[in-house]
């Protein structure tokens, strides 16, 4: 009875803190719009270097009736393509790499050295290759992204527990069975973190690749509205970065915690 | 040569420390066989050596007079921990060494039943206590139908309540199964109660102990008495040395 109420114990002020927890962080954001509103009502902030919250969604608004949907499509249409070649390519490579030594005494120096090349480095080589089309965008999202699941899935396949290894051992899996049964569902945990941090990253680079070239697409809002001096624009493309960016890793981390529900873990202990 | 499982183990070291030096051990069929010994002298070793996990050494593992190359499905093993793949389930977990789709296989559910766990199939390790755990990992060490069953510590991670419970589902399982079974233990009362014969291992086989006790025992016939005194006593000496 004893040990039982100290185990009840712990979750109970978590939830409390919980509960909590939202209003607390909406504190500051509140503070800092009502005061930006304040601030510029009475004229202490001026008003085309900061416009008004208002102002803002004023201009989401009109945006949104003057094809705002056909710029956050094509922008989280690269997002995701790119994100999905840059993946897949580091899932497939990663494995590689981790499950045979050969390959990775091939492979691994050379993507360690490419590691440390600046992701943005690339964009005037891409610019030459592929001139200001579709294609070097999505290859610098691609790259940028590729190397969080790199690392992901390697060093989660070498991490593995030798001890499991051993079972497999034990019983006579097969490579490919060793593979698909232990070593993948183990280094998942691994894997996941890489392409929610990989996600993030094609959100960033879609922006510095919109940014340099693109007549469609949030970044194309960002640079549009520089050029005509619209801060209430650029605002506006900041604001909705924040939303899909926001939503895009909420989707991954439902899709992770459905991928990882047999984790005995502190954070899903609530699961059955 | 009668015996069903044969280890000859002529030397075994780690890098330049010796662990086992000229082991002989036979198991005759059916028989139950505990090794005990101070930590660090060749148990679990021996124990890799005869599951075949552990192939550098010289010497040999006869099952049935036939020499073994490495692992064998006729050879069980059960670690100290369930080592259960905690993504798998518990069907799953059970029939690994069978490939997916195993886990409809109607052995599983008959072992199951017969650990006591009925019905836990579709269960994720998470969800099971340490001793159901552990009682999943019986379940698959005999799901290829072994001969022989090799054990380390198995029961060393359970509370007293949970051991019992788990040394008489091994007592049983053993005889249902007509297994022959090597077990390494730290309790003198778990060997005394379970084997036939116990083992004293320190470097080589440095003392026997025949278990002379009728089955189905109580645990009160081998807590205490003159057997026990005894292999306490060389297990003092062995340390001593």
């Amino acid at each position: 009875m004893n040990t039982r109420s100290i185990k009840l114990a712990v979750p109970a002020p978590r939830g409390a803190t919980r509960r909590f927890a939202l209003p607390l962080g909406l504190l500051l954001p509140a503070a800092v719009l009502v005061g930006a509103e304040l601030g510029v009502r009475a004229g202490l902030i001026p008003a085309n270097l900061l416009p008004a919250p208002s102002e803002i969604a004023q201009t989401i608004a009109y945006l949104a009736h003057n094809g705002l949907a056909g710029h956050i499509a094509s922008s989280t249409l690269r997002v995701l393509l790119g994100f999905a070649a840059g993946a897949g390519l580091a899932v497939l490579l990663g494995a590689a790499v981790a499950l045979n030594r050969r390959t990775e005494a091939v492979l691994d120096p050379s993507f360690q050295a490419l590691r440390a090349i600046p992701s943005l480095a690339w964009v005037p080589l891409l610019l030459l290759w592929f001139g200001i089309d579709e294609t070097p965008k999505l290859v610098l999202i691609a790259i940028g992204a590729f190397f969080p699941v790199y690392m992901g899935v390697s060093s989660g396949i070498r991490g593995v527990d030798r001890k499991l290894i051993e079972v497999a051992q034990l019983y006579q899996l097969g490579r490919v069975a060793l593979a698909r049964r232990v070593l993948l569902p183990a280094a998942l945990p691994a894997v996941m973190t890489g392409l929610r941090n990989e996600l993030s990253l094609a959100w960033m680079f879609m922006v510095a690749a919109e940014l340099i070239a693109a007549s469609q697409g949030l970044g194309y809002l960002l640079s549009d509205g520089r050029e005509t001096s619209r801060a209430d624009i650029v605002l506006a493309a900041i604001v909705l970065l924040a939303v899909l960016g926001k939503v895009s890793d909420s989707l991954m981390l439902a899709l992770e915690n459905r991928m990882l529900c047999w984790r005995d873990s502190y954070a899903n202990r609530s699961a059955p | 040569m009668t015996s069903l499982f044969d280890i000859y183990v002529g030397e075994k070291r780690y890098g330049a420390r010796p662990v086992l030096n000229d082991l002989r051990l036979a198991l005759e069929a059916g028989q139950i066989v505990s090794l005990i010994g101070a930590s660090g002298c060749g148990k679990s070793t021996l124990l890799s050596i005869a599951a075949g996990l552990d192939r550098d050494y010289r010497g040999e593992v006869l099952l049935d007079g036939v020499a073994t190359s490495g692992i064998s499905p006729a050879v069980g093993f059960i670690f100290q921990e369930p080592r259960l793949f905690p993504w798998l389930t518990v069907a799953q977990n059970i029939a690994l060494g069978k490939g997916p789709g195993a886990q409809h296989d109607p052995l599983v559910e008959s072992l199951l039943g017969e650990v006591g766990l009925s019905g836990y199939g579709d269960a994720l390790p998470k969800q099971l206590s340490g001793g159901q755990a552990q009682r999943v990992a019986i379940a698959r060490g005999l799901f290829t139908q072994p001969r022989v069953l090799l054990l380390d510590e198995p029961f060393s991670a359970v509370d007293a309540f949970t051991r019992m419970k788990l040394q008489d589902l091994l007592t049983r399982v053993a005889q249902e199964h007509a297994l022959t079974v090597l077990l390494v233990t730290h309790d003198i009362d778990e060997a005394l109660y379970l084997s036939d014969r116990v083992v004293l291992l320190d470097r080589g086989a440095r003392a026997e102990f025949e278990v002379d006790l009728p089955r189905p025992r109580k645990r009160s016939d081998t807590s205490s008495g003159a057997l026990k005194a005894a292999v306490l006593q060389a297990l003092e000496e062995a340390h001593v040395a």
